[in-house]
């Protein structure tokens, strides 16, 4: 029932089953409805138009009833195309499976038959079997049903191969069973849906293929008539009495059409991951629906201001992002840290308008440069600023970087979209930004493709396109999560220097805090969508204020430090379209007291420090006065 | 790329055998005596025995398959008892007839075809997405030979902007203008299905890509849009989209025999068909096996340009 909703859900496989059923109505009906004989010829009344007296669609080139004929002819094709489905469907299958389940030696000698078979075109074989056996419309069925033979049998061996290698099998070959109680028990009703999704989406395609065999004079054969025939005959008058071909015409159209809404309907309905509906729509910009107040713009190089980005999925609404404040300045390095699913990510993605939409909306607060708020700003004019003023740096470099172009190309490009600069001006660029990111052998390795590269070089071309256009912002996105622990060093020692150098700002994201005290002069930690606590790094490092913070940092592993417990935090981030009121910590929080539970609790603290928390585990207030 | 494309040569030389065999085997399925299927109400004995002779056919069957594939490497693929000329140059006459409709219906269906997908990948769920959409739906479901029949009636003659069947006007046509107003209509109907095929696959291929990693690191760099979509995210596509061209390029092939009935079209498929029809079977053999070693040779083409596009398959 569950899946007949689901077929049904979908619109168009719901048109398509209407169709086709009306058409098996009528065609079912065909024996008790009062219908002239469909071969009874009267050649005085050849060629009558529609609705004329006594034969409601008209006659033919013989004065045969039309209706009668196109009734007849329905059953006719849908029978034999359903047939061709059917033995194509079994045969094939059968071989598939046999194939994929013994393997070896049979499943290859198969194999290349089947791979002879799908290597020409398939009307050939139709034509020379049709040749062989003669013209009619069994001949034209038994073709049309062996063309189909090899599709099934690849498609199904493939299926059988992945489940042969089961444990499930593995079981019931040990238990005793016969090979064919296995293939019959075991393997068949795994596949079986993959059968008739396959026999769903060619049926249509084999009722058109007898018809077409008909219509070329090698199917069914006068005086009985199928769709493909009838059309056939017709041509001959085509010009002078359309009506004759067209009605057979939009027949077979009707059928084809429908059988295919509902083939892909169905096909949608099983597939599962297709089921899922969560695929994201690839928009240059993320959405924008703002009702609140802007903002007023500050004197940060990069300032995000109370932004909220959210996810719309179905009815449920995701708040990645719950109103996150952060500011840099030049030659400043600000580490950002939490958690996956944090919403980290988020935050650095809204900043350019990166966060895929749908699902995405940034739906309040602002994110400006030197001013200049982003969030409203039109496509071109984000577009000129990233890469060339806010850039860059993902954290898996074999996924981020383009795997069908050389790695100088791809930061050439880069150069390229913001500079009017030649070919040879970029490439001598991109070789002189390889050198400063210390690529060793960078006039070879320009020309190398991202898989000839190791992860730290392509991680390192991934920080020399962000460098590409001297930006003022870096946006590193875990940069160094996915790399072994030397070369992650090496990268973050690279980072510090280029700060030094250019007065880059950076937004460093990690989940590291051994990471984040290398590099970062601030931190801010980052739980369910929210800055729970900020502040400079040491400081927030040596005595930290929000118990999340606490926890966290006593999950680092500390080289020398001796047997040390690792707390790792129990249970599990909130799902972030439900979030309790009060502290989003309070499930998870040892100190938890029963007013966290309630109203909002501000970000709020002495200087530089701030914590969202009642009860921090430090007071700041004390603190600061001291290190003052 | 020189000892690839060698090698996939030698690797279509099995393939090529084992079309021939297929071929002569489905051919000696016919029931009963093939002298007397041809002769039909000639069949005398006299006549039977001559035919036998003439055609090697009171040979055993493994020594009739090496004598015609001994004949066929030299070129020699019998004579058409129905033309009463070489079977080879029937075939080879009217091929060219059917390379000019299906290579242009499969220039054409490549083409509209990703323009389409990628335009609708672009647009997902707006209104080209949703035009673009329904007429695929129709486009595949059309059955070619009708929707030739039906663009006859409609440009040929109710509108007259264009002739209704042939290849060239019988009185003083043969030039090229004169050929190009000929295809029109058959290579559009041969290609809507193909178009469709080709236009939902890209669309998928292009909505795939599009969610990837990298498409997002060439929208940080500040890449025009355009620049993303055509280049980026089109190129990563092509690497599923092309494979699928050399199937659709088959299936252009196979339906060219309808339109080449619909429009009169002077090409292999129609050869073929009435070959069958007058049973003259060693047209219908030569011509099976000459078709599908040309398109396996083709396939073979798709393959280098595969290899050619992605730098990531070992030639």
């Amino acid at each position: 029932m569950h899946f007949l909703t689901l077929l049904f859900r979908n619109q168009l496989a719901a048109l398509g089953a209407v169709v086709l059923g009306a058409i098996l109505v009528a065609v079912l009906l065909t024996p008790v409805l009062p219908l002239q004989d469909p071969n009874a010829t009267a050649t005085p009344d050849r060629f009558l138009s529609p609705f004329a007296e006594g034969h409601l669609l008209g006659t033919d080139h013989l004065g045969r009833d039309l209706l009668s004929r196109l009734l007849h002819g329905t059953l006719l094709s849908l029978g034999v195309g359903v047939a061709a489905a059917l033995i194509a469907g079994i045969i094939g299958s059968a071989i598939g499976i046999v194939a994929g389940y013994v393997g070896g030696r049979t499943d290859n000698i198969i194999m290349r038959g089947v791979d002879m078979l799908m290597a020409f075109p398939y009307i050939l074989l139709a034509l020379a079997i049709v040749a062989a056996l003669g013209p009619g419309l069994l001949n034209a069925l038994i073709a049309v049903a062996a063309v189909n033979i090899p599709f099934f049998a690849r498609n199904i061996r493939g299926v059988t191969v992945g489940l042969a290698g089961r444990e499930f099998i593995d079981a019931a070959r040990l238990s005793g069973m016969s090979h064919t109680r296995i293939i019959l028990t075991e393997l068949l009703p795994n596949v079986l849906p993959v059968i008739i999704i396959a026999m769903s989406t060619t049926v249509g395609w084999m009722i058109l293929e007898t018809a077409g065999l008909s219509f070329l004079g090698l199917g069914s054969q006068p005086p009985q008539a199928d769709l493909g025939s009838m059309l056939g005959e017709a041509r001959s008058a085509l010009i002078t009495y359309p009506h004759v071909s067209v009605i057979p015409g939009l027949m077979i159209f009707l059928i084809v059409m429908s059988v295919n809404l509902l083939g892909d309907g169905l096909r949608d309905a099983l597939d599962p991951r297709l089921r899922s509906g969560a695929l994201s729509r690839p928009r240059a910009i993320t959405l924008v629906e703002r009702e609140d107040e802007v903002p007023a713009a500050t004197d940060d190089l990069l300032a995000i201001q109370d932004l909220q980005t959210q996810f719309h999925v179905g009815d449920r609404i995701y708040r990645a992002v719950g109103g996150v404040s952060l500011a840099v300045r030049p030659g400043e390095c600000l580490g950002l840290i939490g958690e996956s699913g944090s919403g980290k990510s988020v935050t650095a993605l809204s900043v350019m308008g990166l966060v895929s939409s749908p699902p995405g909306v940034i739906t309040g607060g602002a994110v400006r440069f030197q001013g200049t708020d982003l969030i409203g700003a039109r496509y071109e004019a984000l577009r000129r600023m990233r890469g060339d003023r806010v850039a860059y740096i993902f954290q898996d470099p074999l996924s981020t970087l383009h795997p069908l172009y050389r790695v100088g190309d791809q930061l050439a490009e880069a150069i390229r979209s913001h500079h009017k600069v030649g070919h040879k001006e970029a490439r001598e660029r991109a070789v002189q930004l390889f050198e400063d990111v210390r690529i060793p052998n960078a006039k070879s390795r320009i020309d190398n493709y991202p898989h000839e590269m190791s992860g730290g070089m392509r991680q390192r071309v991934g920080i020399a396109m962000a460098l590409a256009n001297d930006p003022d912002v870096i946006i590193a996105d875990e940069p160094t999560t996915a790399l072994d622990v030397t070369v992650q060093a090496q990268i973050l020692s690279l980072l510090n220097d280029l700060r030094r150098d250019r007065g880059l700002a950076i937004l460093f994201i990690t989940h590291d805090f051994g990471v984040v005290a290398q590099l970062c002069d601030r931190i801010a930690v980052m739980y369910a969508g929210r800055i729970v606590e900020e502040g400079p790094t040491t400081a927030v490092l040596e005595r930290p204020a929000h118990p999340y913070t606490k926890r966290l940092i006593a999950c680092v592993p500390e080289l020398g430090g001796g047997r040390r417990e690792l707390a790792a935090i129990t249970g599990l981030p909130p799902v972030v379209n439900d979030l309790p009121p009060g502290c989003a910590f309070a499930p998870r929080c040892d100190k938890v007291r029963a007013d966290c539970k309630h109203g909002e609790i501000a970000l709020a603290g002495p200087g530089a420090r701030a914590v969202r928390c009642l009860y921090p585990e430090a007071d700041l207030q004390k603190g600061e006065e001291t290190t003052a | 790329m020189g000892g690839y494309i060698i090698k996939r040569l030698i690797s279509a030389i099995p393939v090529l055998l084992g079309i021939t065999i297929i071929v002569f085997l489905i051919m000696s399925l016919i029931p009963g005596d093939p002298a007397t299927a041809i002769l039909g109400s000639y069949a005398t004995p006299e006549n039977v025995a001559k035919i036998n002779r003439d055609l090697g056919l009171d040979k055993p069957m493994v020594q009739r398959y090496f004598i015609w594939l001994f004949n066929m490497v030299q070129g020699d693929f019998g004579r058409s008892y129905s033309l009463n000329r070489p079977v080879i140059d029937e075939v080879l006459e009217r091929f060219t007839a059917t390379l000019v409709l299906a290579g242009t219906s499969f220039v054409l269906c490549s083409i509209l075809g990703i323009l389409a997908g990628v335009v609708s990948a672009a647009r997902q769920y707006g209104w080209a997405d949703k035009a673009i959409t329904f007429t695929v739906l129709i486009g595949i479901s059309v059955p070619s030979f009708f929707l030739g029949m039906m663009m006859i009636l409609l440009f040929a003659v109710n509108l007259k902007w264009l002739p209704v069947s042939g290849m060239y006007a019988i009185y003083g046509g043969g030039d090229l203008w004169d050929l190009a107003k000929h295809l029109v209509m058959p290579a559009l109907a041969l290609s809507a299905v193909a178009t469709g095929v080709i236009a939902r696959l890209a669309r998928s291929a292009m909505l795939e890509v599009l969610r990837l990693d990298y498409i997002r690191t060439a929208r940080a760099k500040g890449l025009p849009e355009r620049r993303v979509i055509m280049g980026h995210a089109l190129r990563a596509a092509m690497v599923s989209i092309i494979p699928v061209l050399g199937i659709q390029a088959g299936f252009v092939l196979s339906g060219s025999v309808y339109i080449e009935i619909v429009f009169q079209w002077p090409g292999a498929g129609r050869m073929l068909v009435d070959a069958i029809l007058s049973r003259d079977l060693l047209l219908v053999q030569g011509g099976v096996v000459f078709i599908a070693a040309c398109y396996v040779l083709f396939n073979i083409l798709v393959d280098v340009a595969q290899s050619l596009l992605d730098p990531r398959i070992k030639t």
